[in-house]
């Protein structure tokens, strides 16, 4: 049914990426009758063949190439080689993601008018508004099957949500429950309801949880417009005389290069990946590399400002079970300068079995006072931080000066430092997480560091104006027609929540303006 | 604590074997490293058996769980000498950590000091060492990720094939 497409098709979509963006992209298009190639660089993984083990899982989904990481953060001290924890697999992070799925606020959508001018930050507003995007979002949460919205109930909340529940009363904290999840509460869209196996993060083995591995892309499939070519790295984006973008080059699973003809090439490979593959694509034309006008493509990188606040009490708490990401408490969400900071923070549970408290609780960290930490493990709740982080130029993905993958293509270096609104913004939401769980009787609480990046943002981001990022409101690269962005580096500001929702709306939308362009002939 | 018993030479295997029933203790004998009460050895193959008794020792007090026995450590450092034997480097990163360690320890080395704080203060002058790191960074992994300890610290592993927690208690919370 899947349709092979020749190399040499030139009136093919060609989408790098089957991730959220990308997975989400190929089958709206292929839907609408569009020809579409996603090349994706890891393999294809069936969800029967998900491993319920932290390590092993990891070993088996995620991108694992080497990446190197330099600035203020802790993690390029903790994790040198390892700047962001996402997947290289068939279905991208959508295999590993918690199910989190939240509409962005509107004011996070104007943070230059709404926050003012912030010293050091390079915030922007985006060129679209809640309103616009709203009916997309109808779309989306339809699409994912996410919980309170259309009729879904929500999960049921596991002994993790039931402490976090029981702090957020006793702070007053008014909007706690368990969640908006992409993640079945019942039977739907012929998949089962979550089980409860509290292994979110290894790639849901029931496939409760929305993926586009095993929704998404079969759906596509089906319709014979759609082919996904998995072991397929793409390593150059080729363009014309014009300037237009005509052929990929990827490595296929022998490591032999390809070159796929294109009419229009969409690039989501995840806020590092993308922007690397732009400026790796870098000819006499664009010699910046592709759709670099500005100069913005890799900057901006924004990973969301986190951390977790895990507790532990005197009694048990077996918070690994169930799901992941099991509630949340929206209160702090809201803009309030008044707390010494823009922008605004969630706090959503979050669990590790035991192999990844020990390297993530503190990371380096040893002697007693971990040791102790690990040996309450069983009577430990935890807490993840989610909140907006400023846009700063100096973070970005850049190329390594030496260090080449094994194709020849210089490897991604990952800078990040805090802007001083997201240290302030997670000092007070530490403040608020250990709080909360000292009133449910905690004896003890850790504020942990942010693990390595799991939401990666803004590194091609949107905007009115050509020469203050990359694409426009439609995702279009400002300088090249037929370029397409596709994935959350479009983000032009990271908003308080998940971003997943807001990819998959994005790509929908982004799939009607393709299709009607395609129709009129203008692209 | 274990006590580590070092026979002088020409001890027998056997004899070790027997005296090491007297009381709790890892012997070495040859390449290895015995512990008779429990009844395990580590062979060593390319780093000093001496070096791997430390090696135990040293894991133990970067990450001291006194409810877990001896061989779960004993198995957390055995990729050590796994590396060791495959990157000369890695040797000499180990055997001179060790020995620098013992250095620092005064005469009796690094197992004679009785008190694990007197340990972890030698430890803490070293931690920022490439060899600190070597050992920890491989630690946090090799220990934790034993399944067979998953138990003792309460967490239960694998759930796909036992159905989940919806039936098993995902919110069977009651002391709230
Ligand atoms: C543990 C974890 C939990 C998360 N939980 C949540 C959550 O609860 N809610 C939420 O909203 N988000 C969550 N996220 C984030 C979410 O998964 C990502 O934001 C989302 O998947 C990003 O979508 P994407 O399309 O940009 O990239 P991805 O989904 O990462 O897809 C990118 C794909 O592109 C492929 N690719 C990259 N480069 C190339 C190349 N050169 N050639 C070919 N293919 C390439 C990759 O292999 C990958 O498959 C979580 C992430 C992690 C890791
Ligand atoms: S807890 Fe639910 S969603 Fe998570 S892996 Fe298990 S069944 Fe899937």
């Amino acid at each position: 049914m899947a349709a092979p497409y020749d190399l040499n098709d030139n009136s093919v979509v060609v989408i790098i990426g089957s991730g959220a963006g990308g997975g989400t992209l190929g089958n709206e298009l292929a839907q609408k009758g569009v020809d579409v190639v996603i090349l994706e660089a890891g393999n294809r993984i069936e969800y029967e063949e998900f491993i319920n083990d932290e390590w092993e899982s990891f070993s088996q989904l995620a991108w694992l190439d080497n990446r190197t990481t330099g600035g203020g953060w802790r993690v390029s001290k903790d994790f040198p080689n390892l700047p962001a924890w996402i997947v290289k697999a068939v279905g991208g992070t959508t295999t590993h993601w918690a199910g989190a799925s939240l509409r962005f606020q509107e004011h996070e959508l104007k943070a230059l008018t709404n926050y003012g001018k912030v010293d050091g930050a390079n915030l922007l507003d985006w060129p679209i508004t809640l309103a616009e995007l709203e009916p997309y979002y109808a779309k989306a949460e339809d699409k994912m099957g996410v919980t309170r919205t259309n009729g879904i109930e929500g999960l049921p909340g596991n002994n993790n949500f039931k402490i976090l529940k029981a702090g957020a009363d006793k702070l007053g904290y008014k909007e706690c429950h368990t969640g908006n999840m992409a993640i079945n509460s019942a039977d739907r869209d012929d998949r089962t309801s979550c089980q409860q196996t509290g292994f979110c993060f290894q790639g849901c083995k029931w496939g409760a949880k929305w993926s586009t591995l095993y929704t998404e892309i079969p759906k596509g499939e089906a319709t014979g417009k759609l082919e996904v070519r998995p072991n397929s790295h793409v390593v150059k984006i080729e363009h014309d005389d014009s300037g237009k973008v005509t052929a990929v080059v990827y490595a296929d699973k022998d490591g032999k290069l390809q070159s796929q003809k294109a009419r229009i090439v969409c690039v989501a490979g995840n806020s590092i990946e993308s922007p690397r593959l732009l400026l790796n694509s870098a000819s006499s034309k664009y010699p910046d590399g592709l759709a670099n006008s500005s100069g913005q493509v890799g900057k901006n990188y924004m990973r969301h400002t986190t951390g977790s606040v895990y507790a532990v009490f005197e009694k048990p708490v077996h918070f690994y079970r169930g799901t992941t990401m099991a509630g949340i408490i929206r209160d702090e969400a809201k803009h309030d300068p008044s707390r010494g900071f823009v922008g605004g923070y969630e706090l959503e549970t979050l669990a590790l079995g035991i192999p990844f408290m020990a390297a993530f609780l503190d990371p380096g960290g040893w002697g007693r006072s971990f040791a102790s930490a690990m040996d309450s493990y069983a009577n430990m709740a935890g807490l993840w931080i989610v909140g907006e982080d400023m846009p700063q130029e100096q973070n970005a993905v850049k190329l390594h000066g030496e260090l080449k993958d094994k194709y020849g293509m210089p490897i991604p270096d990952v800078w990040f430092t805090d802007h001083p609104n997201d240290v302030a913004m997670r000092n007070h939401a530490y403040t608020q997480g250990e709080a909360l769980y000292a009133a449910v009787g905690a004896t003890r609480s850790f504020p942990t560091p942010p693990y390595p990046s799991t939401h990666n943002l803004g590194t091609n981001r949107m905007s009115e104006k050509a020469s203050d990022g990359v694409v426009n409101k439609w995702g279009q690269t400002h300088d090249i027609q037929n370029l397409f962005i596709s994935d959350g580096s479009q983000f032009t500001t990271g908003a308080a929540e998940n971003p997943t929702l807001t990819i998959v709306t994005l790509a929908i939308r982004q799939a009607d303006h393709i299709a009607k362009e395609m129709a009129a002939g203008t692209i | 604590m274990t006590t580590i018993y070092e026979p002088s030479r020409g001890l027998s295997r056997r004899e070790l074997l027997k005296r090491g029933t007297v009381g709790a203790a890892l012997l070495i004998s040859g390449q290895a490293v015995i512990c008779p009460e429990a009844a395990w050895a580590l062979e060593a193959t390319t780093l000093k058996p001496e070096t791997m008794a430390t090696l135990i020792r040293l894991a133990r007090d970067i990450y001291p769980h006194d409810q877990l026995a001896d061989r779960f450590y004993a198995v957390a450092v055995k990729g050590q000498d796994a590396l060791a034997a495959k990157t000369p480097e890695h040797k000499t990163l180990i055997e001179d950590g060790i020995a620098d360690l013992d250095k620092r320890s005064g005469p009796g080395g690094y197992r004679s000091m009785a008190w694990e704080d007197d340990r972890v203060a030698i430890l803490r002058d070293i931690e920022t060492t490439p060899f600190f790191q070597a050992v920890r960074g491989d630690l946090v992994v090799s220990l934790y990720n034993q399944k067979e300890i998953w138990p003792i610290f309460g967490y239960e592993g694998e759930s796909y094939s036992k159905g989940g927690y919806v039936e098993r208690g995902f919110n069977d919370i009651e002391w709230l």
